[in-house]
């Protein structure tokens, strides 16, 4: 029996999306493991190193002590909103990796599963690759806002109301500069969709990060203030706030929160890999055999995510936090003209 | 399939759109809002106007919408008192009526006379980004560039109102 | 008189911040790198220093007896109220009193050390144990048996506080003239 194709594409796609979201919440485990150790190690200590090889297992150990954590409402907050601010974080997040594309098209060949003849089929590693991709990402970008400000506001704390209202303010106004900051690249590459601006550098010199340095630069710390991470967390900003906007959560729902603010840095580092370094695409690939070229393509994806990762937790333990009144005067100042000049400057350029 | 998906979105449009009318919480207001603008993006999706549905998240339920719940907070509003305006829920009545029936009528022309033609969306790179870029840059250059002088006078207006202690401003 | 100091004009430099920022991120990265500090406690332990002041022990004398009096000086000296002592009399002929029960509350201990200090005859004294760990209270409050135990664990350490308190006692202290040894004649106090 031959399957039908348009099922298949759809077994296809859930595939992928299964893949996808376990390669993220792992990722996600070990970015929180990744971030103890080399916050230990840049502070010269050594970090948690004591449940399984390396500290390996600790991830699962936190995730253990999370689940068996009481789970606590504060007797004003509003119920349904307390409870639902969480998800709503939580979901465009993980939906922005859906039009990030980890590798080219793979050939996956003709097998017999069940006796389901399945034929030979051709498949991006991607989940879709949407007409306006970038449009998508910054659209759920701006969702995001919603959970940070609800969680905020529906504890009836006063700490975790400013937080709320400092992320809702903050995430408006970077989002701005990371919106303009791409324009540049959407100009050279003429599309919006994420599989071209990965074909438009698929030479080593033809990454965007040597055509727009001004743009991946802004992009960089418009991330980072999107991301809520130091030096932009005054919304978590512990010594003002407590704990910002997450003050009054605890057990699963604080740890999704957490969860949240990992899988939004790792889209974050795997957009700046797409946009900037060449998405998939790596140096030296034609001399790579052919069957091993997905693999090194993947596998050059997967490294350079990380290394922005890596750089995420690094700059967090160099600089300090900035104050509220200078994140403002940065963003609206600073970066948003910039920006506009690196449109400007692209125009100029091509023109030229 | 695609019934199914269309019987969805239009489901929770309308029931967020009813619920979000007899909600009296105000941020209750503003979530069923955004629902319902998720809902009909979702409906633009499906009618492969990609960059409208988009735009349609950025701007209603990513801008506009997060300024409407910014208000709402700092204002502090709790519950609306019931019965304010006391005329104002006869009269709602009444227009909603008056505004139904014109829809209507135009629904069941349809539905009677078979007169729909379907949209030919056979076009190659209908409801894309560059065919919009390039009637909206070619055709209908005057009306963006007023709606473009409008958005910067009101931007001009913010700045100035905000800074009235400062800026002595000729009256 | 307030001073005013003019802020230095920034140059161009110094104003982009990102030259600063990239020395502040060199410098972490070289961190990373670094000899670390941390000591891996229970592989390792920590040399602790002479007089410190770990876990209680009660002090025996050269035959094996326990050298308290049951004078209660610790037990008023103690400012956290940890000590409990109910004395009883002994037939033993160099004393009147023993301690019949001795408890330390091990959780209101603050580990001052002021009981060593003010024990007249060297009975109570602090080793460097540190591993105080219980799975109750009540194991917590060590009562005497506890306490004399600890000292046939302890007996060969060096430098317990007692030792230290008394050898600056040596160093600095001399007997009143009223009390100086009489060569002659029969003491008495």
């Amino acid at each position: 029996m031959v399957l039908d194709p348009m099922i298949l594409d759809g077994a296809i796609a859930l595939v992928k999306i299964g893949i996808l979201l376990g390669v993220v919440f792992t990722t996600v485990a070990y970015l929180t493991f990744m971030e103890r150790r080399v916050s230990a190690l840049i502070q010269d200590r050594i970090g948690p190193n004591r449940v399984g090889p390396m500290g390996l297992l600790q991830p699962l150990a936190d995730g253990i002590k999370f689940m068996w954590k009481e789970e606590f409402i504060p007797a004003s907050a509003d119920r349904k909103l307390f409870a639902i601010a969480p998800a709503l974080i939580l979901v465009p997040a993980l939906l922005i990796f859906a039009v990030i594309p980890v590798g080219g098209e793979v050939t996956i060949p003709s097998f017999t599963l069940f006796g389901l003849q399945i034929q030979e089929t051709t498949t991006t590693l991607q989940i879709i690759d949407l007409n306006v991709g970038i449009l998508y990402v910054l659209g759920m970008t701006s969702v995001a806002v919603y959970g940070i400000a609800l969680g905020g506001w529906s504890a009836n704390n006063k700490f975790t109301l400013l937080g709320g209202i400092r992320s809702s303010a903050q995430m408006i106004s970077y989002e701005l500069s990371l919106g303009l900051s791409i324009v540049g690249i959407l100009m050279l590459t003429g599309s919006l969709q994420m599989s071209q601006i990965v074909d438009a550098q698929d030479g080593f010199l033809d990454w965007f990060i040597f055509r727009q340095p001004l743009a991946f630069l802004i992009f960089v710390i418009a991330a980072f203030a999107e991301n809520n991470r130091l030096p932009f967390d005054l919304v978590e900003c512990e010594q003002e706030l407590v704990g910002g906007f997450h003050t009054e959560y605890s057990s699963m729902r604080f740890s999704m929160f957490m969860i949240a603010e990992y899988a939004s840095m790792i889209a974050a580092s795997a957009l700046m890999a797409t946009l900037f370094f060449g998405g998939w695409h790596m140096p030296f690939e034609d001399q790579v055999g052919p069957g091993l070229v997905t693999l090194y393509q993947v596998a050059g994806f997967l490294l350079k995510t990380g290394f922005f990762l890596f750089v995420y937790i690094w700059v967090r333990w160099s600089l300090p936090r900035f104050r509220y009144d200078q994140l403002m005067a940065i963003g609206w100042k600073v970066l948003l003209p910039l920006a506009l000049l690196n449109v400007v400057i692209t125009g100029i350029w091509m023109l030229v | 399939m695609e019934l199914y998906f269309f019987l969805f979105f239009a489901i929770v449009a309308v029931a967020s759109s009813v619920a979000m009318i007899l909600q009296r919480n105000p941020i209750y207001c503003v979530l069923l809002l955004i629902m319902v603008m998720i809902s009909i993006a979702g409906l633009y999706l499906m009618l492969d106007a990609e960059f409208v549905a988009i735009i349609q998240i950025v701007v209603y339920a990513g801008a506009i919408m997060v300024l409407f719940l910014f208000v709402i907070m700092l204002l502090n509003l709790s519950r609306e008192e019931g019965g304010t305006f006391r005329i104002q829920k006869p009269l709602a009545v009444v227009l909603a009526a008056l505004l139904f029936l014109p829809l209507a009528a135009m629904v069941m022309s349809y539905a009677g006379g078979g007169t729909t033609t379907p949209v030919d969306g056979g076009e190659a790179g209908f409801g894309e980004v560059e065919q919009i870029g390039t009637l909206l840059f070619t055709k209908y250059l005057l009306p963006v560039e007023i709606a473009a002088v409008l958005l910067l006078i009101a931007i001009v207006g913010a700045v100035v109102l905000t800074r009235k202690g400062t800026v002595a401003v000729d009256g | 008189m307030a001073i005013i100091v003019e802020a230095r004009k920034m140059t161009l430099t110094e104003r982009l911040y990102l030259p600063a920022v990239i020395k502040g991120m060199l410098l972490t990265l070289a961190h990373l790198f670094k000899k670390k500090v941390t000591m891996q406690y229970p592989e390792v332990q920590k040399i602790l220093p002479p007089g410190y002041r770990g876990a209680h022990r009660l002090n025996k004398d050269e035959q094996d007896r326990v050298k308290c009096v049951a004078c209660e000086m610790c037990a008023v000296a103690c400012p956290a109220d940890c000590i409990t002592i109910e004395g009883m009399e002994t037939e033993w002929n160099d004393r009147e009193k023993i301690p019949r029960t001795f408890q330390i509350d091990m959780l209101r201990c603050i580990f001052c050390g002021m009981c060593v200090e003010a024990c007249p005859e060297d009975a109570i004294d602090m080793t460097d144990d540190i591993e105080l760990v219980a799975t109750s209270r009540e194991e917590m409050i060590w009562d005497r048996e506890r306490l004399l135990k600890n000292y046939d664990e302890t007996r060969d350490q060096e430098g317990t506080l007692g030792q230290v308190l008394r050898k600056s006692r040596e160093a600095f202290t001399r007997p009143r003239g009223d009390q100086l040894p009489d060569p002659g004649g029969p003491g008495g106090h």
